[in-house]
């Protein structure tokens, strides 16, 4: 059993539904009590799709179970065949239909339903979302392309590929397809089938006729490609096309997969990334501090554009997909950092206010923990929410995807100039650090970090300063004084510093000579 | 019994005899679109500042509280789920002593919690696992600091707001005893926004009327007494459950129709300022300013609304009282009036009011009532969060009813404000132009 007050994924049979709703024309009936309905909210509301998702809940209620639920879900798969008629279908239960036990499978083999019937086992005790969304989509590849027929190609046809992975509320799928798209047709790509985002169920059939697969999320499209791979000879890619220099190398790999020449589909590398990003306004970007966390796909590749294409510092990261922990960690060796690999959020709080980052780099729940730090916080990785569905054109991949990036990377914080008149003019009644950047309308950031440091609410003892450190050593009023002049998103760490600095040397009292002592100390 | 102010409107009857509470109901079954009570957390949670939520469920349990929030939590919420995973279900771990760490983890974080639910879900009914037992063996480990209850909020069982009732009747057992000498004293039963909280009890004191009470109370240690000269008045009317067992703690019911709109509540007033005697006069000056200030601001949105189309989808089981207060006060119709289901006796006013034509089904089949809504075109519909861009797609007008419930609607203040609800959405129409 564990406590868990907030979760980054839901349950495996919410996964199936994103494969589902990604789809045209294919439907999934769950054997499920009334209140797993609220799932059909994510896609409604969040996602603002236009179309309920295409599922139908067998809904049995307590006074059914010691009847016949076995004969509810056979109604409800009959029904939904009859009312909606899905060229396929998958099958399966939510958490408490599994309990029950009644093999959905099984039951809707004897059916007879004329299309074909995929079933799914999610064990929803000990999966999660994206596994769900991965084997939901690798049964259905499995049991539909090898029914496709065979491979056949004109000896003068362009190369082709299937792009695999994106979803139904995922992460900015909808333009990184575009994007993607735009980018491998200019290569002189023929892309065969996308899957499973707008794809219909004929479509999974025409699978083999490609010469390769682009996995653009590797959560999700893994199992699949990897037995495309196996059973079809299908190489796939394993670059992740975000940032400048990812989708270089993103563009090599598919232009060798492609038989293609490199150095022309280079040629094709637009962005403005990397003139905004050595134009000198950006010298204030140098050595931020950021600290990241999401699905493991898009912190790895994050990471490498906060650090090599903004010049930010990464001094943290990490995921909630245990499934992709080794990759994290791989990736946390490149930066000198440790990974955090957990799906508990007070653990990433905790990472977030020991590390005392400048950014944050995360999901909808770290722009949370940010904003109660005072941290600026750009959104990178699902858990998503409304505002992750832009109504502009924004992808995250590819070139375009690369300027998105820099924007988004850029807005949170205070800009160069205004960064040094806040340093240099501390006490300005309305220009000042609690104030917030100037640009951004939100009022008053909460109080910093390192007021909070002292007020550690009572409920949360688990992130709190440990209690040593500030009842051995006293700060003297000119410190205390002058150390508030530091920006306040520094300031946690300036504090931590000198007391750390302080302890060392087992000083009882912090005086203004020894902040600043501290600082030359930890200066970078 | 007193007649409404205004004779021209449809008087609110006040008994429950009349046979228009036996008009034919449309039983459906199939796919229901509705919450389960899991969800009457969102509220609760808020509205007892020492009571902490804890479900014993799935992680579906913890990402359906996180989802149908709408928002994600920005301070640390006082609920949670306990996750069952595989080892507990196998067999591996002792459920209950699992539990019992889980519980003691979080008590150590919130010293704050005075009142802690243990709240069944889906798969914890389903594998049976005993939380009456479980909540008397925690409760022997942390009373007298902690009282901890237990109550199922499962979709197996329970509808988004039968979780209130069930949270509110297991709190019945808990409420210390009234003597039966006690002087009758009124208990407002139903969770209310505290400031509609606030408003009612000062026209009941000015009323006359006391002591009163609400359960629930806002800490734990203020749970108001129960005896045999408790007289309830309900704020919601979803709660079936919790009359019971306040009955049968020898509570009396008085049987008033709920407090939306200005008649709604002037009507749910009298009831209670009958049970205690209060002349007309002083319920006349009492009730006279905020009731026409009330009037003045649902007549706001007469003009809007009047003749207008309403379908309700099931959900929160405030529907029929809300097509009684939009079709008496705002002259709107009700095509359909749906509800997840019907408690006739703690519904008899409100039905009693609504028009033979209107069709009240209960249960649901949704795609067979999405056909029927399709077909009737309202001008608006009263749905469910999953249901309503669909709905806006297809060129009709909804209203989200979970604002319905997050939002104070009742009482004179309100009354206005609940009008409103229902013409932004009609309102928003008209001044789009893309």
């Amino acid at each position: 059993m564990q406590l868990t007050l907030w979760t980054y994924e839901g349950p495996p049979h919410v996964g199936a539904m994103r494969i589902a709703t990604a789809m045209q024309d294919l439907h999934y009936v769950l054997h499920a009590p009334q209140g797993d309905t609220y799932a059909d909210l994510l896609f409604t509301m969040i996602e603002r799709r236009q179309k309920r998702p295409p599922v139908t809940y067998t809904t049995f209620q307590a006074r059914d179970l010691g009847s016949d639920t076995s004969e509810l879900f056979m109604d409800a798969a009959r029904d939904a065949e009859a009312r909606f008629k899905p060229s396929a279908m998958i099958v399966g239960a939510s958490c408490t239909g599994e309990l029950i036990q009644d093999d959905p499978g099984g039951l809707s083999k004897t059916l007879g339903l004329p299309i074909p019937v995929v079933p799914l086992e999610l064990p929803s005790y000990s999966k999660k979302e994206n596994w769900g969304a991965a084997e939901t989509f690798y049964q259905l590849v499995r049991t539909l392309a090898p029914h496709g027929p065979e491979a056949e190609k004109a000896a003068d046809a362009a190369p082709s590929c299937n792009i695999l992975g994106p979803t139904a509320l995922g992460f900015r799928h909808r333009d990184d397809v575009t994007e993607i798209v735009g980018l491998l047709e200019a290569m002189g790509i023929h892309v065969n089938v996308v899957a499973p985002l707008d794809a219909e169920v004929r479509d999974l059939l025409a699978l083999r006729q490609a010469d390769f697969n682009v996995v653009l999320y590797p959560e999700i499209a893994n199992p699949a490609a990897q037995w495309l791979k196996r059973s079809f000879r299908q190489p796939f890619t394993k670059t992740v096309p975000i940032g400048v220099n990812a989708t270089k190398d993103f563009i090599r790999e598919v232009a060798d997969l492609a038989g293609l020449d490199e150095d022309s589909a280079l040629a094709l590398a637009q962005s403005r990334l990397p003139w905004y990003s050595r134009s000198i306004d950006s010298t204030y970007l140098t050595g931020k501090r950021v600290f990241l966390f999401g699905d493991a796909t898009h912190v790895i590749a994050m990471a490498r554009v906060a650090e090599t294409e903004m010049g930010f510092k990464v001094v943290g990261l990490g995921t909630y997909s245990r499934e992709f922990a080794r990759d994290v960690r791989d990736a946390a060796k490149l930066y000198d950092c440790d990974a955090l690999i957990t799906d508990d959020y007070l653990e990433v709080e905790a990472q977030i206010q020991a590390l005392q980052p400048e950014m944050v780099l995360g999901t909808q729940m770290e722009r949370h923990i940010a904003k109660r730090l005072g941290i600026p916080c750009a959104v990178i990785s699902a858990p998503v929410h409304v505002q992750d569905y832009p109504a502009r054109y924004s992808p995250v991949m590819g070139f375009e995807g690369a300027n998105v990036l820099f924007d988004t990377l850029v807005h949170p914080l205070t800009m160069g100039l205004e960064e040094h008149l806040l340093h240099m003019f501390r006490d300005d009644f309305e220009f000042n650090d609690a104030a917030g950047p100037s640009h951004l309308a939100h009022g008053t950031v909460p109080s910093p970090v390192s007021e909070q440091d002292n007020a550690a609410p009572v409920h949360d003892q688990a992130t709190a300063v440990t209690p040593e450190d500030q009842d051995e050593i006293i700060w003297l009023g000119d410190a205390e004084k002058e150390l508030k002049k530091i920006p306040f998103f520094v300031r946690g760490k300036a504090r931590r510093n000198t007391e750390k600095y302080a302890a060392e040397r087992g000083l009882a009292e912090i005086s203004m000579e020894t902040l600043y002592e501290a600082k030359s100390h930890f200066s970078r | 019994m007193t007649l409404l102010h205004e004779k021209t409107r449809r008087a609110l009857p006040l008994p429950a005899s009349s046979g228009c509470v036996d008009r034919p109901v449309l039983k459906e079954r199939g796919q229901q679109e509705v919450f389960c009570g899991l969800t009457g957390i969102m509220w609760l949670h808020r509205k007892i500042q020492d009571a902490f939520f804890l479900i014993v469920g799935s992680r579906t349990c913890a990402h359906l509280m996180q989802s149908a929030a709408g928002v994600m939590i920005f301070a640390e919420p006082r609920f949670g789920t306990a996750i069952m995973e595989e080892r507990d279900l196998a067999g591996l771990a002792d459920m209950n002593d699992e539990l019992d760490s889980v519980v003691e983890k979080l008590l150590a974080r919130r010293p704050d919690i005075r009142l802690l639910f243990l709240v069944g879900s889906c798969p914890s009914e389903v594998i049976k696992l005993d939380l009456d037992r479980a909540a008397q063996r925690l409760s022997q480990i942390h009373s007298p600091q902690v009282r901890i209850l237990n109550y199922s909020g499962s979709g197996i069982e329970t509808t988004f707001t039968q979780g209130e009732d069930a949270c509110l009747a297991a709190l019945v057992p808990l409420l210390p005893p009234e003597p039966d000498s006690a002087p009758a004293a009124l208990m407002v039963v139903g969770a209310l926004a505290d400031v509609v909280e606030d408003q009612f009890g000062r026209l009941f004191d000015q009323l006359g009327i006391g002591p009163v009470r609400f359960l629930p109370a806002r800490l734990a240690d203020d749970m108001p007494p129960v005896g045999p000269n408790t007289l309830i008045l309900l704020a919601q009317p979803f709660l079936t459950d919790t009359v019971r067992a306040l009955e049968e703690r020898g509570a009396t019911l008085i049987q008033a129709p709920y407090p939306l709109g200005a008649d709604g509540t002037t009507a749910w007033l009298k009831a209670a300022a009958d049970a205690f005697n209060v002349d007309a006069e002083t319920f006349e000056t009492v009730t006279q300013a905020p009731r026409k200030r009330a009037e003045r601001a649902v007549g706001l949105h007469r003009e809007n609304l009047q003749g207008k189309r309403v379908f309700f989808f099931p959900d929160s089981q405030l529907e029929i009282p809300l097509a009684r207060f939009l079709g008496n006060e705002l002259g709107m119709s009700a095509l359909e009036v749906g509800t997840p289901y019907l408690d006739k006796r703690l519904m008899a006013h409100d039905i009693a009011a609504l028009p033979e034509e209107v069709t009240i089904s209960e249960g649901q089949h949704v795609d067979k009532q999405m056909d029927r809504c399709r077909a009737a075109r309202p001008d608006i519909a009263v749905c469910g969060l999953g249901l309503a861009n669909p709905l806006e797609v297809e060129g009709i007008t909804t209203k989200w009813s979970i604002e319905l419930v997050f939002t104070p609607i009742q009482g004179y203040e309100q009354a206005g404000d609940l009008a409103e609800l229902f013409a932004r959405p009609l309102n928003r129409r008209t001044r789009l132009e893309v």
